[in-house]
């Protein structure tokens, strides 16, 4: 692949991921609001980020990357994931308990709850069963996974773009899309067609 | 199947605000069809017990945003006077939780009560605002109205209470 390309595609992923950040920072309603209600905000907002880069590094559509090494960064940012949803959940439970556990218990006045939990749960469950992904057996690992993947996405995507929050919203639309083109090319793509031993290369 | 699920809500959600805009509907004088008493929204109540018996004031802080409403009795719509309405939300001079966020007014002798308070600030995704009537004689309603835009400065919330 050539630099220039090489170049693009890394500085597309940054700008997708960063501008929505960079303009939440610049939000009015950061001013009323404390440390911790901040934190809990850009721990999703990181998120969401992640959620872009995740099908991309494990199709491997980030160049200059080796499989492995795009394998295990794959690991290492779905820990962080998880870190952000504790995070977040954390920080929202302390700025206001009553909301977070309306929302946790599914009887929150705002729509975009149950899918901002739905979700979680989702990446929960994610990373507790890549934990034992070598016991679930390639096929039923892969498929497992690949669904979740598309509850986290579209529980996430619902969620954020729900939400009159700190985010600029055509910033967050465009990350948003990223994320649901990236899975739903990722899903088609590495979706096992057919029962069939996979190449040693694709084992995990 | 994510999208028919996410239809499905939509749909229930756009239901539940069908249904909310007809119960707000037979606040108005005009319907003839008797008064329903208004029934405590989802998370209505949050952040109110710390501070349940907050102090009539003539404006929460500095001001600056208008909430007001009607209170009226379920049936014949009667106005309501001198009823204790509580009133709190995250705004730009403190959170729900805080004391100093939490006032509460009279209605006149119209049923209609009118307080002014600090800009209300989106918290938890939604710009809302909280009441509460939680006087004994009717039943306990809390309300949690939502703003059509965060940059609104005034926000309406309408009582129909029924006997305790």
């Amino acid at each position: 692949m050539a630099p220039a390309r090489i170049a693009l595609i890394w500085a597309v992923l940054a700008a997708a991921i960063c501008l929505p950040m960079a303009l939440a920072a610049t939000s009015p309603y950061l001013e009323w609001r404390d440390a911790i209600y901040i934190t809990a905000c850009f721990a999703g907002i990181v998120a969401l980020g992640l959620l872009l880069i995740q099908p991309l590094l494990i199709a491997g559509l980030l160049p200059g990357l080796s499989a492995f090494r795009a394998r295990r960064v794959h690991h290492w940012i779905g820990g962080a994931l998880v870190v952000a949803i504790i995070v977040h959940v954390a920080g929202l439970w302390i700025t206001s308990p009553p909301d977070m556990l309306d929302a946790l218990l599914f009887r929150s006045p705002t729509l975009f709850s149950p899918f901002g939990v739905v979700a979680m749960w989702a990446i929960f469950a994610t990373a507790l069963l890549a934990l034992f992904r070598r016991q679930l057996g390639l096929r039923t690992w892969r498929i497992t996974h690949m669904s979740l993947a598309v509850v986290i996405v579209g529980g996430s995507v619902v969620h954020g773009m729900l939400i009159e929050g700190t985010m600029e919203t055509m910033s967050k639309a465009a990350l948003c899309a990223l994320v649901i083109a990236a899975t739903i090319k990722v899903t088609v793509d590495l979706w096992p067609r057919k029962k069939r031993v996979m190449r040693p290369t694709e084992s995990s | 199947m994510t999208t028919l699920i996410l239809n499905r809500r939509k749909l229930l959600a756009a239901g539940g605000s069908v249904l909310a805009v007809g119960a707000s509907g037979l606040l108005l004088p005009a319907n003839a069809q008797g008064f329903a008493a208004t029934e405590s929204m989802s998370g209505g109540a949050n952040n109110y017990h710390a501070h349940k018996g907050a102090p009539i004031v003539e404006r929460i802080g500095k001001g600056g945003f208008v909430m007001s409403g009607t209170v009226r009795r379920a049936g014949d719509g009667m106005p309501l006077s001198g009823q204790r309405i509580q009133i709190w939300a995250h705004t730009v001079e403190g959170r729900e939780e805080d004391r100093r966020s939490h006032g509460a007014t009279l209605t006149d002798k119209n049923g209609a009560f009118r307080l002014e308070m600090p800009q209300i600030i989106p918290i938890f995704g939604q710009p809302h605002g909280h009441l509460a009537y939680d006087s004994g004689e009717f039943k306990t309603v809390f309300l949690r109205p939502i703003m059509r835009s965060a940059k609104d400065t005034s926000l309406e919330a309408h009582f129909v209470l029924q006997p305790a």
